[in-house]
């Protein structure tokens, strides 16, 4: 409370603008571990998409004369086993496991927070059943919904993204409906509806608003469990097919050679491990700096 | 306590239906018909309208999942196509092994997630407290089949003092069974040990904060005794609901553990299932997994209300 204050009357002090986004961000740049998990995610990003130009080599390409070489200057994370450069094919798997991420998120999101705006809103036999529904999906374990769910859809990428996405959206119908519940009885929806406005502006206009700073933490929180899980599922073949990159499908072929080229699985396995580590570490931070009440 | 009992139970009825809906309705997504499948190369008409009958596949789909449910209320899940056995025996056989698996990874995660949880609590923000908490973010981060290629990598592979793969049962050789499970254990509770100090940390801090702590602390009783016994006792609570819950996530990282250490246990035969395309073991394992995790939450709401009697009311 005193350091709100405090942080206050410094804001009024410089003529900053009392937004509550702008406070937000500010509150975000005072943490360091979560400026460095973006600044990572940020990187990431950037890797995935300059990957057909900054990458030293054709991701697929295959040499016989370089099969299994130890990290060199030639190949700074080593080559596979039929001689493929295992930096080039991080950088292009970035590609699969952040887009999967991405991918994935927005579709739970896109689907979810619709279905748990109105849940929460409408209320009766609306809520009951998409409630009962949320706790049978939620009943049957992450992953081995979405193996199930990718193995019926056929292994692909897309599939993968598919599965992923729609195992994640109970989580947020419920967030979502959840939210929506403890805003609809503020004074502010109160008024919005006492000046006679139609209930779909009040969910859009006035709910949903209000309740995107628990859903953008969840969507960072989820991005690192989809990055996971889609590295899963590749390294169970049911993801990125061979031999296009992704880290997972790496792994899985990594596996077989671990005795004779560990870095074939210290390199996309790192990879994973810094995305999820980065997107969990932002996640965290974001529930701090939108929410101070948390901390 | 009773009509508490007899609501819960009612709860969970229709969540069970509908589990048992969405399980079935995946087999309708399937690409293809079972029967030509089922048929091989013989695509005999006559045959193939036997086995649409035998199996019911010319009913409509709801008196299918009618005939599904009902059988499996008369505990027959259905027959596996590739391994010719009922999916009941397979479940029996395989269930033993991720139940030890799974009991040894919930020691690991007990043994470690608590003590550090207590540790960070009682140290706040000391370098303990920092130490414990970047473990917990390495454990939600690390994903369990990297870990357990790096372990196989040190233990196996550079130091071979543990066998890389395989499994031996408990009843056959217990210290061989031992060594063949304790990295896979390891891997398993790995994410549930940061999970646990993450939650022990929370509501230690809440119970060190609280009047009865502040009062035994009056009565001169030495810290440790305050810690352990006042304290630890209140911050438990929550820990077991965590525990139910955490459940399903245990189920889902066997899955992968089984898999990279060649372990036969339930996660594997879900695996193989899906890629033998064998939907009556896929469905019949996924019911029962979602079945346990909703009695596991079930038993967890009523240890909760046993050891909290002010929510009875």
């Amino acid at each position: 409370m005193t350091a709100q204050a405090t942080f206050s009357l410094e804001d009024r002090a410089r003529g900053r603008e009392d937004n509550p986004w702008a406070r937000a961000w500010r509150r975000l740049c005072r943490r360091k571990g979560a400026m460095v998990a973006l600044a990572v995610v940020v990187l990431l990003i950037l890797v995935a998409v300059l990957a057909p130009w900054i990458a030293p080599y054709e991701p697929v390409a295959t040499s016989f004369t370089t099969v299994r070489k130890a990290p060199s200057w030639a190949h700074w994370f080593g080559t596979d086993e039929v001689g493929r450069d295992v930096l080039s094919r991080v950088m292009f798997g970035a590609r699969a496991s952040l887009g999967a991420g991405l991918v994935s998120v927005g579709i739970a999101a896109g689907a979810g927070v619709p279905l748990g705006l109105l849940a929460g809103y409408a209320g009766g036999w609306i809520d009951v059943l998409l409630s009962r529904v949320v706790d049978a999906m939620l009943a049957i374990p992450f992953l081995i919904l979405a193996i199930t769910l990718s193995a019926f859809l056929g292994p692909s990428l897309s599939n993968a993204m598919i599965a992923i996405g729609v195992t994640a959206t109970p989580v947020f119908i419920r967030l979502t409906r959840g939210q929506t519940l403890a805003a609809k009885v503020e004074d502010y929806v109160e008024a919005a509806r006492a000046v006679g406005n139609p209930h779909w502006r009040i969910a859009l206009r006035h709910v949903l608003p209000n309740i995107v700073p628990p859903l953008l933490v969840q969507a960072s929180l989820a991005i690192a469990g989809a990055i996971i899980a889609e590295a899963a599922l590749s390294f169970l073949g049911l993801g990125q097919q061979p031999p296009a990159p992704s880290w997972g499908s790496m792994l899985n072929t990594a596996q077989r050679f671990i005795a004779q080229a560990p870095w074939m699985a210290f390199w996309p396995g790192f990879a994973i491990f810094a995305a999820v580590l980065s997107f969990n570490l932002l996640g965290d931070g974001l529930r701090d700096a939108l929410d101070p009440r948390h901390t | 306590m009773l009509a508490f009992l007899t609501r819960r139970v009612l709860q969970i009825v229709p969540t069970l239906v509908l589990v048992s809906m969405l399980i079935f309705g995946l087999q309708q997504l399937l690409p293809g018909d079972p029967a030509l499948i089922m048929a091989g190369e013989d695509r005999d008409p006559k045959v193939l309208a036997e086995i649409r009958h035998q199996y019911r596949l010319d009913e409509p789909i709801p008196v299918q999942y009618v005939y599904w449910m009902k059988g499996v209320l008369h505990g027959n899940l259905g027959e596996s196509m590739r391994l010719k056995n009922s999916v009941g025996s397979l479940v029996a056989e395989k269930l033993p092994v991720t139940l030890q698996l799974a009991g040894m990874a919930l020691l690991v995660a007990l043994m470690i997630g608590i003590p550090a949880g207590i540790v960070s609590a009682v140290k706040k923000e000391t370098l303990w407290d920092y130490g414990a908490n970047i473990f917990a973010l390495w454990g939600l981060s690390t994903p369990n089949f990297w870990l357990g290629i790096l372990l196989i990598f040190l233990f196996s592979v550079t130091l071979n003092w543990l066998p890389a793969s395989g499994y031996v049962m408990l009843s056959e050789n217990w210290k061989e069974s031992l060594a063949t499970t304790v990295m896979p254990a390891f891997v398993l509770g790995n994410a549930l040990a940061a999970v646990l100090m993450r939650h022990t940390r929370s509501a230690m801090l809440q119970a060190m904060g609280a009047d009865y702590v502040r009062t035994a602390r009056a009565k001169g009783l030495p810290e440790a005794r305050v810690v352990l016994k006042h304290a630890l006792r209140n911050a438990m609570t929550p820990v077991i609901t965590l525990l139910a819950l955490e459940f399903g996530a245990l189920l889902s990282g066997a899955v992968l553990t089984e898999q990279i250490f060649s372990i036969p246990g339930f996660g594997k035969l879900i695996v193989d299932s899906v890629f033998n395309r064998d939907y009556a073991v896929v469905q019949g394992v996924v019911l029962i997994t979602a079945s346990t995790y909703i009695a596991l939450n079930l038993l967890a709401d009523i240890a909760y209300v046993l050891v909290n009697p002010r929510l009875r009311s």
